[in-house]
C-alpha cells in the first residue's frame, strides 16, 4: 500500500528523517514510535505531502505523493487541532469533511451513528464550537473526521494523547476493527508502549531519524521496546556478549 | 515584586510576535505612531493660537473646556473597543506564592502607562505650555493639567468597569448623541454647561481634586472587583458562546462551491475580526459623503474613480488580501483533503462579487450628487469584479503570514505582510493608469467606458485567470503550509 523509497528530511543541513526503504502493505496496523525529535510528525507530514522531501519518494497506493494528488481520495488523517475548523460545530465538520470526500449528510449520519459510544454523548448536539472543546474532546472529533469517506489509508499521530481512560479503550478496539476487518491500513504514532503494542501489529521505532527496529508484534514485544527506550539495551548485549 | 512583574512586561512586549513583524510593518507602524502623536502634539501647541484668532475676544481655554465633555464621551466610547483589561495573561502567576492583591495592583497600575493615556498627555502638555507662555497663572494651569490628568485616569478605569456590559456602550453612545442633539436644536446650551464646569478646573486649582478622586474612586473599584475574581472560573475564563448552527442548504444552488460558500460564510460571521469588516466595509458606504460634499472637484478629476473603486471594492480589499490566510489554522487539514483548489477560490471569488454588487447598490443614492458619480462607480464596480478580483486572489498565493482567527479585530495587524501593501499598488494604481490618461486627452466618457470593458474582459475570462490563480497557490502550497504554522507571525 505505501512503500518509502531513500526518503530524507533535512533542515539547514541537520537530517531530521532518513528512512531507506519501508514497505507498508494494505491493511497491517502500523505503530510508530520513537522519542521527541525522532522525526515521527515528520514523517506522517511527509506523507501527507505537507513538507518536501530533500530526496526520495512516498508511494501511497501506486501514486507517488508529490507528483499527483489522486492518493487524498483514499488517505485521510487526523495529525493534531490544526486539522480542526475551529468556529463550526461538530455537527457542521463532519458534514464539511463529508462533502470533501463526497459523502452526503446521510452517509456521515450514518456513520457517526457507529461512534455514538465513543463520543460519549459529549461531541454531538453540545451547542458549542470546535474550539470551545476541550483538547480531549477535540482529539475525538478529529479522529472520528478521519473515519469518514471509507479511506484505505488513516493517519493518525499520538492519537491516545489527551484522551480519557474509557475512550482509549475504546479507540483501540476502533482501530483494530479497521485494520483487521475492514482492511484499512492504520498508521498510528504513539508515546504510549501499551497502547501501540496492544494495537498494532507491526512497530518500528524511530530514532533521530532512522528506522532502528522494524517489530512483528508479540508477546515480547512490550519488554523489547521498554528495554530499548530504558537506554540499557545496549549494556544488556554487551552483557551477553561477554 | 512590581519590579519582577514589569520585567516580565517588558520581555513579553519585546518579544511579542509584533516585535517580530517583518522590518517594512516595523517602520511603517512606527512611522504611523510618530506621526499620529507628532499631530497631537502640534494642534497642542498650535490650538490656542487658532482659536485665538477664530473666535476673538474669548479665552481660548473657555472655548477648549465647552469641548472637554464630548472629548470625555467620545473617548469612552472608542476605548470601548480598543481597550481591554489585560487579565489573561496573569495565569501563570496563580500558582506562585505572589498576593492577589499585588497581581490586582499590578494590573490596574500597568493599565495607567497605557499608549491610550499618553495620546491625551501629547495633547494636553504643549497645550498647557502654551498657557504658560501666554501668561496664564502657574499654579492654576500646573493643577488643570493635573485635573486633566485625572480625567484621563477616570476614563481608563471607569472603561473597564464598564467593559463588561454592551448595555453600558449603549447609554454612552445615546448620552453622546442626546448632548450634541439638544445643543443642535439648542433647547440645552450643554456645552456652556460644561464649559463652565470644566474651566472652573482652571479658574479653582483645588478643584482638581475631583477628577483625581474620580480616578482613586474607580481605581478602588476595579481593585475590588478584580481582586475577588483572580480565580480560573471567574475573569480569567474566555466566554464560550452559545454555537448557534445556521441552516446555509440554500448555498446548495451554487453547485460544487456550495461547502466552500458555507465555510467562508461560517468563517466571516463566527469570528470577531472577520465580522468587523463586514461592519466596517458596509460602512465604506458613506464615505462618498465626504468627498462629494466637496465642491471643488470636477468629476472629470481621477479622485473620484479612487473614491468608486475603494467603496464598492472595500470588502474586497479588506477580506480578499488576506486570502487565504483566513484558514490558515486549519490550511495543512485543507490541503491533506481532496479539496479542488479551483473551487476554494471560486467560492471565495462569488463572496466578493457579492459584495462588489452589494457595495455598488449602497452607493447607488449618491445619484444625489449627479448622473456621473453612478456612472463612475458603476465602472468602478464593474472594474472591480472583472480585473480586481482575480488580481487579489492573485497576490494572496503570497501571503504566508498565519492569522488567528480568535484574536480581537480593531488595530490587529495579524497576518500582514509586504504583500498588503504590494497589492495596493496594482489594485489602485491600474484603474488610474487607464482612466487618466484617456480622460486627460480624450473624455471621461470613454475613460469610463474603458474602465468597464477591461472588467467585463477580465470577467469573461475568470475561468482562465482563476485557473493560472490555482496554479500558483499549488506551487506555494509548502511556503503557506509552513508559514502558517508559525504561532508568532
Amino acid at each position: 500500500m505505501i512503500t518509502v523509497q531513500n526518503l530524507t528530511k533535512k533542515y539547514v543541513g541537520k537530517t531530521v528523517l532518513n528512512i531507506e526503504q519501508l514497505e507498508i502493505p494494505k491493511g497491517q496496523s502500523f505503530g510508530l514510535v520513537g522519542n521527541n525529535g525522532a522525526g515521527k510528525t515528520t514523517f506522517f507530514s511527509l506523507l501527507l505531502d505537507l513538507i518536501q522531501p530533500t530526496t526520495g519518494h512516498i508511494i501511497n497506493n501506486e501514486v507517488q505523493v508529490d507528483q499527483s494528488e489522486a492518493w487524498k481520495t483514499n488517505t485521510s488523517s487526523f495529525i493534531d487541532e490544526t486539522f480542526l475548523i475551529g468556529y463550526l460545530t461538530p455537527e457542521e465538520y463532519f458534514y464539511f469533511i463529508g462533502e470533501l470526500r463526497n459523502q452526503n449528510k446521510a452517509d456521515v449520519d450514518a456513520l457517526l451513528s457507529n461512534f455514538e459510544d465513543f463520543f460519549h454523548g459529549e461531541i454531538l448536539n453540545q451547542k458549542k464550537y470546535l474550539r470551545d472543546l476541550s483538547k480531549g474532546n477535540q482529539k475525538k472529533a478529529g479522529i472520528v473526521a478521519s473515519f469518514i469517506g471509507n479511506p484505505e489509508v488513516v493517519i493518525l499521530d499520538e492519537p491516545f494523547a489527551n484522551l480519557d481512560p474509557t475512550t482509549q479503550i475504546r479507540l483501540k478496539s476502533i482501530i483494530k476493527d479497521l485494520a483487521s476487518k475492514q482492511g484499512v491500513t492504520v498508521l498510528v504514532s504513539s508515546h504510549d508502549l501499551i497502547h501501540v503494542t496492544e494495537v498494532c501489529e507491526r512497530i518500528v521505532v524511530l530514532n533521530k531519524g532512522e528506522i532502528v527496529k522494524d517489530i512483528e508484534t508479540s508477546e515480547a514485544t512490550l519488554k523489547e521496546l521498554e528495554l530499548f527506550f530504558s537506554g540499557k539495551e545496549e549494556s544488556q548485549e554487551d552483557v551477553s556478549v561477554s | 515584586m512590581f519590579k519582577s512583574f514589569s520585567k516580565l512586561q517588558w520581555k513579553s512586549f519585546f518579544r511579542s510576535s509584533s516585535m517580530g513583524k517583518s522590518i517594512g510593518i516595523k517602520i511603517v507602524m512606527g512611522f504611523f505612531a510618530l506621526y499620529f502623536l507628532g499631530m497631537l502634539a502640534f494642534v497642542g501647541s498650535s490650538l490656542f493660537f487658532v482659536l485665538e484668532k477664530a473666535i476673538p475676544n474669548t479665552d481660548p481655554l473657555a472655548i477648549i473646556s465647552q469641548y472637554l465633555l464630548y472629548w470625555v464621551l467620545a473617548e469612552l466610547f472608542i476605548r470601548y473597543f480598543m481597550q481591554k483589561l489585560p487579565v489573561m495573561d496573569i495565569k501563570p502567576f496563580l500558582i506562585l506564592p505572589i498576593k492577589k492583591s499585588s497581581i490586582a495592583h499590578y494590573i490596574l497600575g500597568r493599565s495607567a502607562v497605557s499608549f491610550y493615556n499618553f495620546l491625551a498627555l501629547f495633547f494636553f502638555i504643549p497645550f498647557a505650555i502654551v498657557l504658560l507662555i501666554k501668561g496664564y497663572a502657574f499654579l492654576n494651569v500646573s493643577f488643570w493639567l493635573l485635573a486633566m490628568i485625572g480625567i484621563v485616569l477616570s476614563i481608563n478605569y471607569i472603561n473597564f468597569i464598564v467593559n463588561k456590559s454592551d448595555k453600558a456602550l449603549i447609554s454612552i453612545a445615546s448620552l453622546l448623541v442626546a448632548c450634541y442633539s439638544l445643543e443642535y436644536f439648542e433647547i440645552l446650551p450643554i456645552k456652556e454647561y460644561a464649559g463652565n464646569i470644566f474651566y472652573a478646573l482652571y479658574a479653582n486649582p483645588l478643584y482638581a481634586i475631583i477628577p483625581l478622586a474620580i480616578a482613586g474612586l474607580s481605581y478602588y473599584f476595579n481593585y475590588s472587583f478584580i481582586r475577588n475574581r483572580i480565580f480560573l472560573d471567574a475573569s480569567l475564563k474566555k466566554k464560550a458562546t452559545e454555537a448557534t448552527s445556521s441552516d446555509l442548504s440554500w448555498t446548495k444552488r451554487f453547485g460544487d462551491i456550495a461547502p466552500f460558500l458555507q465555510l467562508d460564510l461560517k468563517l466571516i460571521w463566527r469570528n470577531k475580526r472577520t465580522k468587523t469588516q463586514v461592519f466596517v466595509s458596509l460602512a465604506f458606504a458613506f464615505y462618498g459623503l465626504f468627498v462629494y460634499g466637496m465642491e471643488d472637484m470636477g468629476m472629470g478629476s481621477g479622485m473620484f474613480v479612487l473614491v468608486g473603486i475603494l467603496m464598492t471594492g472595500v470588502f474586497l480589499m479588506n477580506f480578499g488580501q488576506f486570502i487565504p490566510a483566513w484558514d490558515s489554522s486549519y490550511y495543512s487539514m485543507m490541503m491533506s483533503q481532496n479539496i479542488p483548489l479551483k473551487k476554494y477560490l471560486e467560492a471565495k471569488a462569488a463572496l466578493i462579487y457579492v459584495s462588489i454588487g452589494v457595495m455598488f447598490l449602497l452607493s447607488v443614492p449618491y445619484v444625489y450628487y449627479g448622473w456621473d458619480s453612478l456612472a463612475i462607480n458603476f465602472s468602478c464596480a464593474l472594474y472591480n469584479l472583472g480585473v480586481n478580483v482575480p488580481l487579489i486572489l492573485f497576490f494572496g498565493s503570497k501571503n504566508k503570514k498565519r492569522i488567528d482567527l480568535n484574536k480581537s479585530a480593531l488595530g490587529n495587524m495579524q497576518g500582514t505582510s509586504a504583500t498588503q501593501f504590494l497589492v495596493a499598488l496594482p489594485l489602485f494604481g491600474l484603474p488610474m493608469l487607464i482612466y487618466g490618461p484617456l480622460a486627460f486627452f480624450v473624455s471621461s466618457e470613454v475613460a469610463l467606458i474603458a474602465l468597464c470593458v477591461f472588467g467585463v474582459v477580465g470577467f469573461a475570462l475568470r475561468d482562465k485567470l482563476l485557473d493560472f490563480i490555482t496554479n500558483a497557490y499549488r506551487k506555494k502550497k509548502y511556503g503557506m503550509i509552513a508559514g502558517f504554522k508559525e504561532q508568532n507571525s
